[in-house]
């Protein structure tokens, strides 16, 4: 039978967000206070979902100990206590909660096959939250 | 379509083992949970129906139902219990997370009357849950 599973992980993090695109006016209009040139920080929540078949054997959809050492080795290393635009996915992309969910999905996708990638969504502050569930999701 | 959730709690020991592997695979697979003395969780159990709104009552389901069949198919029997050893489906599978959304979702879905059951998720702790919605 297919279960669900959600696991949630926590990194901290730095960002500003400016385009290069924009004038300095347009920048500040857009962004307002993300827009501060010395940057801000946020304690970002993530929620993993993946999806399968439950095993027979082990009652699980993945082992959680795979799925954590997956995430903490290629997305909590990465990210927690960083400066976002000094990274290479965003030195052409502002690192909006909206293009760091896309990036944490396609990290996932990419390189774990334990279980099928359902969503990856982050919350910024308890105030807001983005999710994402690939491209062919409408 | 109108979606109402219920949320519930319960308490409960278990530990991961399958008879069928090795003790070295059982360490190796559930790590600490293989401990044979068990260990506990505070579970939040979150049922979702759905259905259409009655024009009479302006219900979904009667949520005192919905409660009453929850404290009695579900923490009656899991509430401050030894899953492993006190409730009849751990006796042969793991009381993992996933089973117990798939255990609690076979109780719930026969006794539910007015509204269809839609999900059942289960928190092993706030930063890990499981959904059901009845798939095959």
């Amino acid at each position: 039978m297919k279960a669900h599973l959600t696991r949630r992980y926590m990194f901290s993090a730095s960002h500003r967000l400016h385009s290069d695109e924009m004038s300095e006016e347009e920048n500040r209009a857009t962004y307002g206070k993300c827009n501060n040139p010395y940057g801000h920080g946020h304690n970002y929540t993530i929620e993993v979902t993946v999806s399968g078949p439950v095993d027979d054997q082990t009652g699980m959809v993945c082992n959680l100990a795979d799925l954590d050492a997956f995430v903490h080795n290629q997305v909590l290393e990465r990210y927690d206590h960083q400066n976002l635009n000094l990274l290479s996915e965003f030195v052409k992309q502002v690192p909006t909660t909206e293009n760091l969910c896309i990036a944490i999905y396609e990290i996932m996708k990419r390189g774990f096959h334990n279980a099928h990638l359902e969503k990856v969504r982050i919350e910024e502050t308890m105030m807001n939250s983005f999710e994402y569930r690939g491209e062919s999701a409408r | 379509m109108v979606y109402l959730t219920r949320k519930a709690e319960f308490s409960a020991a278990h530990y991961y083992h399958n008879p069928e592997f090795t003790s070295e695979e059982n360490q190796r697979v559930f790590g600490k949970c293989n401990n044979p003395n068990g260990h506990g969780h505070n579970y939040t159990l979150e049922v979702t129906v759905k259905g259409e709104v009655d024009p009479k009552s302006g219900f979904v389901v009667d949520l005192k139902q919905l409660k009453d069949v929850m404290s009695r198919e579900v923490l009656d029997a899991f509430d401050h219990r030894f899953l492993n050893k006190e409730v009849p489906e751990f006796l042969t599978k793991i009381p993992t997370t996933e089973n117990l959304a798939i255990a609690i979702w076979q109780r719930l879905a026969p006794k539910l009357k007015a509204a269809q059951l839609h999900r059942v998720r289960v928190y092993e702790t706030p930063d890990l849950f499981v959904d059901f919605y009845g798939e095959a």
